[in-house]
């Protein structure tokens, strides 16, 4: 019985799961505030960059050249909304806010791009690397966004910077699952014939497995952008600036009026993307 | 000179185990019930000379695809020695052998294979790519082959806008514009209509009368290994069961497989002249000498040859006795080889092989078949045609 109750109570005792990761936080800050340092300090200069170039002359400048690409893109319908729907967010001076949601989310979807794509590609070509990421890759989709904010915000502080890396983790998968699967869709006989006319490695992969590889990699951009936008309210809690902030704090003062318009400009921006880079049609 | 010794390709783990088994004569199947390695190709030995084409035939799963695979190393030997004008492909590294690909094996595939993000002219240009020709020469090369092929004016196309002979051209074309001296040819023509395919086994004839190349061609279709090979290899279970040319394995169908395949010729419908013609095994033109006739015959081995204008009107036979006579008694300023034209009986190619039977019996040269203009399509050899018959009494 004494056995029993000896086992009882080694199972009830409770396991440090949280105190195993503060610590392990704690560590990382310590011992690697440098490389995190850098890190933001690079992700910091693109959003400024960014910034800075959609900033440049009048808004009216950007309206219109947006309304272009979307012209170019889908069509009149789109560039018309997209025109008369800038111009209403710049209206209600929401324009500033826009900007910088903007530029945050191009930051967040160029590094999680430019980290992904080759990610994906390493994944196809390499077993250790496809088991290593799997996991990882499903635990970064299911866990809820709040719960890394915290780390987040530990090793970048309160700003844009960490409001960029959430981002950037809740949005990667999709690119390096997709780019993976278009290129393991790449057909077998196609990449025979890559080798029998005497391809190397780059050529396979930039020749034929890449081009075969696009419409997937292409699928796996615009879920990107589109889980981009969706954390453009959860980044403002620590700290990121842009349309999510005056949504947060409508929420905390109750000002309907506020929180409206906010929202509206987040609608605003969320379809002109959905509609100029989502997947349907 | 393409010469395989000893060749073994074993898939699977742990491979040599494989090996004592098949010293004792266990067979593929025993094999992979013992140690889940499958036999892909088993001790295969044969040569390819210059400038012939090698036929490899067998059902689908007896290894023909692996052994072809294994000539460029797509697929690695797991034992055995391929060499090349007595370069041994096995012993070359990574580098060596892309080059050796790039500059000796073209390769046409059963699926195609072509790039459908490629537009048709880029397709054809993609081993020209790999060889780093300059653009300019590249775009002539692939267009040129193109043309060849009989693609001039789909340039622009996508693979997916044409049929799949016209798709299968391409795949041709694009190993034609490296101008190897090889061609790999795996059941090019066996996802395609059975009219296409005819279609497409003419072109291959002809652009092998016009280029010089060895090709190596599989199929599961002995009216096709007939109709192209100089030579046939019959694979079984990743063995060679038998090597030979037409008259070689019809007459003596080694084993039951081979009697089966034989019988499996579609007799089903009445032959014509058309179905059991072969090529000529040369033809003399009207630009060619006296001596080119004669290095002609010698070198096909034969004692006559079909006289044909450009365009392969048949003009008549000319017989080798009667060109070493002019030669002998130096009347070379003399004479003209149109005088020693003679003519010949010819049949149509509708007739059937009765009557074949009948125009062939006493006659000592082949019989050519021409069309209404007068062309020559192909010539019908006296064992051809009881070749034919006997198997028709088989059935
Ligand atoms: N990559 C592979 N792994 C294991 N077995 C294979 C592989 N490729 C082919 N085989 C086996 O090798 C044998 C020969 O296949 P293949 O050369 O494709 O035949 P064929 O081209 O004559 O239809 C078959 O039994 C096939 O299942
Ligand atoms: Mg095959």
């Amino acid at each position: 019985m004494a056995f029993v109750e000896n086992i009882l109570g080694i199972l009830a005792t409770r396991i440090p799961i949280g105190n195993w990761i503060q610590s392990l936080v704690d560590f990382l800050v310590i011992n690697f505030s440098g490389l995190f340092n850098g890190f933001a300090e690079i992700i910091d200069n693109l959003i400024s960059s960014f910034q800075a170039v959609l900033s440049y002359g009048h808004p009216f400048l950007l309206i219109v050249i947006l309304g272009l690409i979307a012209w170019k893109l889908k069509g009149k319908g789109l560039a018309l909304f997209v025109v008369l729907g800038l111009y209403l967010v710049w209206n209600i001076e929401m324009w500033d806010p826009l900007v910088v949601t903007l530029a945050s989310i191009i930051t967040s979807v160029v590094v999680a791009l430019v980290i992904g794509i080759p990610t994906g590609i390493l994944k196809a070509h390499n077993r250790a690397v496809h088991i290593i990421t799997r996991p990882i890759l499903d635990f970064m989709q299911t866990i809820p966004p709040f719960v890394y904010l915290i780390p987040a915000l530990m090793f970048f502080g309160l700003g844009n910077v960490p409001g960029v890396i959430a981002t950037v983790i809740f949005a990667i998968a999709p690119p390096i699952r997709l780019t993976y699967l278009g290129i393991k869709q790449v057909p077998e006989e196609l990449k025979e014939a890559g080798i029998a006319f005497g391809s190397n490695w780059w050529e396979m992969l930039y020749k034929i497995e890449l081009p075969g590889a696009m419409p997937s990699i292409m699928m796996g951009i615009n879920q990107c952008i589109m889980l981009s936008l969706s954390m453009v309210v959860i980044s403002a809690m620590i700290g990121a600036g842009g349309l999510g902030k005056p949504v947060l704090r409508s929420l905390s003062v109750v000002d309907i009026g506020l929180g409206f318009e906010a929202g509206l400009g987040v609608v605003i921006i969320a379809m002109i993307l959905d509609r100029m880079f989502g997947s349907k049609n | 000179m393409i010469e395989v010794k000893n060749l073994y390709k074993v898939f699977g783990k742990k491979t040599e185990r494989v090996f004592p088994l098949l010293a004792e004569g266990l067979n593929k199947e025993e094999i992979l019930d013992k140690t889940g390695n499958t036999v892909g190709v088993n001790d295969a030995n044969f040569k390819v000379e210059d400038g012939e084409i090698f036929v490899i035939m067998g059902l689908s799963g007896s290894g023909k695809s692996t052994l072809l695979r294994c000539l460029n190393r797509l697929i690695e030997p797991t034992q055995g020695e391929i060499l090349y004008d007595n370069v041994n492909l096995t012993d070359l590294n990574k580098k060596e052998l892309r080059e050796f690909r790039k500059d000796k094996f073209g390769m046409v595939f059963q699926h195609f294979a072509l790039f459908p993000y490629r537009t048709v002219q880029e397709n054809a240009e993609f081993g020209l790519e790999m060889q780093n020709i300059p653009a300019e020469e590249r775009q002539q090369r692939a267009k040129k082959a193109l043309e060849r092929v009989g693609l001039s004016g789909y340039e622009d196309q996508m693979p997916d806008q044409l049929s799949g002979g016209m798709q299968q051209r391409v795949g041709l074309a694009r190993a034609l514009a490296v101008e190897t001296d090889v061609l790999l040819m795996d059941e090019p023509f066996s996802a395609l209509d059975p009219l296409i395919k005819k279609e497409m086994q003419d072109k291959l004839l002809e652009l092998y009368e016009e280029l010089d190349k060895t090709i190596i061609f599989i199929t599961h279709d002995l009216d096709e290994a007939l109709k192209l090979g100089d030579r046939i290899a019959i694979m079984k279970d990743g063995k060679i069961i038998q090597i030979g040319n037409h008259e070689e394995i019809l007459k003596n169908a080694e084993n039951d497989y081979v009697r089966d395949f034989v019988q499996d010729v579609n007799r089903s419908r009445v032959l014509t002249a058309e179905d059991i013609m072969i090529r000529p095994l040369a033809q003399l033109y009207p630009q060619d000498g006296f001596r080119t006739a004669i290095h002609k015959m010698k070198k096909a081995g034969i004692s006559s040859i079909f006289a044909v204008e450009r365009n392969r009107t048949l003009r008549g036979i000319v017989y080798l006795e009667d060109v070493v006579e002019v030669l002998k008694e130096d009347l070379e300023d003399d004479t003209k080889i149109e005088d020693l034209v003679k003519e010949v009986p010819t049949a149509d190619p509708a007739e059937n092989l009765d009557e074949l039977l009948a125009d062939i019996a006493n006659l000592d040269i082949p019989l050519p078949v021409v069309d209404e203009n007068n062309k020559l399509l192909g010539v019908i050899v006296k064992t051809n045609v009881l070749a034919n018959l006997a198997g028709e009494d088989v059935i």
